[in-house]
């Protein structure tokens, strides 16, 4: 065990430093779930790439620097203390990306990934259906292999809901049923499509702030070709489990940004010290907040170490999801008693200043327990295959 | 960086494990229990054995001369077994209070051989703590006095039993005269050492309520997928399996704090009683929590004194009061946590 940097590591981060220093954005972006700040975060992508800094654990022919788990730490340490946009192509760099390079073929690899490095192509996903929420092995949208004079083609019929990006995004992907007579995790096939092709049409939903932050899609007998597709037909649940995988595990949140969060909240603590002190137990969840941050950063970097040693994540990576969605109501939540009457204010208002960047991540922090597998899933995973308890 | 034991640590860790798990049933504890001692000389003599009371004796003094970090995994079986036994004390504090004295030390000379061979069991007692475990049993007492060190026999002092919730432990208030006679070390170095004892009770506390958590989850998932109603084991149900799987979340995000805390003392790092109390708090909120879920789980059987759950339990409601309750460590952290110019946030987890 060693728990200081090498000093490689060390010249590292001063690098990343030096480069966010000089190029984060002094005033913040609009959300990337307007089409004004899509396009800014789209640019921000762009720029990351100029720097080769928007995918650092990816090899260095494919754009990336080939960076080890905890270089990745380091870079995302350095990332959230600069205040840096949130990463609008998540979807595609940190959970398509490595499913691409197990999966994917070269020409695949060749295809997608440097244009998802340099944010020319942003990625949706394509899980859930109004009848497959928790539940997606219920998926019921067809994707039919069918050849004609202009080669194989799958025709997609259905719907796809909750699409986390799909109002402006590029590309999406998803899992769609490809055996018509198959049920369950049978049958299912992980196709990759531009989100332009004839036939489909995005409907957006608003979210708790009003801004269209996920979409439904609709499929009328949409071609895509089989060339899209990601490993091989009917292998779509396991292609998709190890999405889901890396989704839990490491990258989805990164312990800096909850670190940086909590560090604000000492600071909003101290800034309002006078008041909140009348409330003891508001002191009480700023320290654990801080205590809780700090736990999920000693995890990931133990995590991490394992991985770099050659070992792998298990159904632990459930415990992640858990922790940090849960810490993160705590950090909101405390904030917003500590901002009390000014916490319902809309981010255009004169006196929003302090509060909304709270505001919108306690709406934010809502969503944590329900996405990417809800934590009552996650309980269910842990009990079941990390306590070895029977299913129901 | 890397946050990982060596393979020596893990494998030596694996071999105590596997050995307490034959020589500490809990029927075995239940016997040990009904002792005047609360202790057995034949455990003490299979733990001296397995080379734990030598563990962190310098080897010219017969020891294995390892370190706080190999403490930190043997410290969570200790606690997964709920050993009955005053190694921790007299292993791993009073070898650190002794080895800090002056190589001429007669204390040094005469007393490491007899911890590192099994013979001796020291007793240390600190005012943060009302009272001195295994102090009648002990063959040594270490005292704080105004941040002195002081040594004396037992036969010394006035002992005064005070039973405990935990039927396994022995607690004296000690009555006694500090003298010139019994004075090891003044209070300069005093204050230091007595710091670096409270950390290190810290850290093996919170590694033996981490084991002691996992040992209550698992006795909790046994018993549920063991017990019946309904027809079916009532861990098939998800009130019950969201029960452990929170305790399981706790355990998680606790191990490397304590882990981190070892390495911490083990490096010198000027944080670790930050590091320390963050353990503390941390691993007593795992084991807490163990306790609640487990009984629930185990219903009214787990209100029984048949029922094994109990022990551990018990020991970790009683451990985690000691060596400094979590008022103490709380405080701790707010004195960084709130100091002005605090390092806090992303990039600063090891910093130092």
């Amino acid at each position: 065990m060693r728990l200081e940097y090498t000093e490689r590591q060390k010249k590292f981060r001063a690098e990343v430093r030096e480069w966010m220093t000089a190029n984060v954005p002094k005033q913040a972006l609009s959300s990337f779930d307007t089409q004004e700040g899509f396009e800014q975060h789209r640019a921000w992508e762009a720029k990351l790439h100029e720097g080769r800094w928007s995918a650092v654990t990816w090899p260095k022919e494919l754009g990336g620097r080939s960076c080890d788990l905890i270089d990745w730490l380091i870079f995302e340490e350095e990332y959230w203390r600069a205040g840096a946009p949130l990463r609008v192509n998540q979807n595609g760099v940190f959970l398509l990306a490595p499913t691409l390079m197990e999966y994917g073929t070269d020409e695949q690899k060749a295809r997608f990934l440097p244009r998802m490095a340099a944010g020319a192509d942003i990625w949706a996903q394509g899980w859930s259906e109004p009848g497959a929420g928790s539940d997606m092995a219920a998926i019921r949208t067809k994707a039919i292999l069918t050849s004609d004079s202009q080669g194989d083609h799958y025709v997609i019929n259905g719907q796809k809901t909750w699409s986390t990006r799909a109002v402006y995004a590029d590309w999406c992907f998803g899992l769609f049923r490809t055996d018509p007579d198959s049920s369950r995790h049978h049958g299912l096939t992980f196709i990759l499509l531009p989100l332009n092709l004839p036939g489909i049409s995005i409907r957006p939903i608003k979210q708790l702030n009003g801004l269209p932050g996920f979409a439904e899609i609709f499929f009328d007998n949409v071609r895509v070709p089989v060339a899209n597709r990601l490993g091989a037909e009917g292998q779509g649940w396991n292609v998709a489990m190890a999405t889901a995988g890396f989704e839990r595990g490491l990258m989805l949140r990164s312990p800096a940004r909850f670190q940086k969060t909590a560090q604000n909240l000492v600071a909003l603590y101290q800034r309002h010290r006078e008041h909140a002190d009348r409330d003891p137990s508001i002191r009480d969840a700023v320290l654990k907040s801080w205590m809780d941050a700090e736990a999920y950063a000693l995890s990931t970097y133990q995590t991490a170490s394992r991985l770099v040693r050659g070992g792998h994540i298990g159904p632990e990576a459930s415990t992640n999801k858990i922790f940090w969605s849960e810490l993160d109501l705590l950090m909101h939540e405390t904030a917003m008693r500590i901002l009390g009457a000014r916490g319902e204010l809309m981010p255009e208002a004169p006196e929003a200043a302090e509060s909304a960047p709270w505001l919108d991540g306690f709406l934010f922090a809502q969503a944590g327990p329900i996405y990417a597998g809800s934590n009552e899933i996650q309980r269910n995973i842990i009990a079941e295959r990390m306590l070895g308890l029977p299913r129901a | 960086m890397d946050f990982t034991f060596t393979e020596d640590q893990l494998s030596l860790s694996d071999a105590i494990h596997k050995f307490l798990m034959v020589e500490a049933a809990p029927e075995l504890l239940r016997e040990i229990w009904e002792t005047e001692s609360g202790r057995s000389a034949e455990m003490r003599a299979k733990l001296a054995d397995q080379g734990l009371t030598a563990l962190s004796v310098p080897e010219a003094y017969g020891g294995m001369g390892l370190g706080d970090l190999d403490w930190v995994l043997i410290q969570q079986e200790l606690g997964y077994y709920a050993i009955p036994d005053s190694l921790t004390a007299t292993a791993y504090l009073a070898v650190y209070l002794s080895k800090a004295l002056p190589e001429d030390s007669k204390l040094k000379a005469h007393w490491l051989p007899k911890i590192a061979d099994g013979s001796a069991r020291v007793a240390v007692g600190h005012p943060i703590n009302p009272f001195v475990a295994d102090a009648a049993n002990a063959s040594l007492l270490l005292l704080w006095h105004a941040d002195e060190l002081h040594a004396l026999r037992p036969e010394e002092a006035t002992l005064t039993l005070n039973a405990s919730i935990d039927s396994s432990r022995r607690l004296y208030r000690v009555q006694w005269t500090p003298s010139d006679k019994t004075r090891v070390c003044g209070a300069e170095q005093g204050r230091e050492l007595w710091q670096g004892v409270i950390n290190r009770a810290g850290v093996a506390i919170s590694a033996q309520l981490l084991g002691l958590a996992q040992r209550m989850l698992d006795l909790g998932t046994d018993y549920a997928a063991q017990r019946k109603q309904f027809g079916k084991p009532i861990g098939s149900f998800q009130a019950v399996k969201h029960h452990l799987a929170d305790v399981a979340v706790k355990i998680e995000f606790a191990r490397p704090v304590v882990q981190r805390a070892a390495q911490s003392l083990a490096t010198g790092h000027p944080r670790a009683g930050l590091h320390v109390s963050h353990a503390r708090l941390v691993a007593g909120e795992a084991a807490r929590l163990a306790a609640r879920k487990s009984i629930q789980v185990h219903g009214a059987m787990g209100y029984t004194w048949e029922a094994d759950l109990q022990m551990f339990m018990k020991r970790a409601w009683a451990l985690d009061a000691t060596w400094g309750d979590a008022i103490f460590h709380k405080a701790r952290i707010a004195d960084f946590v709130l100091a002005e110019g605090a390092a806090l946030g992303p990039a600063e987890t090891f910093t130092h």
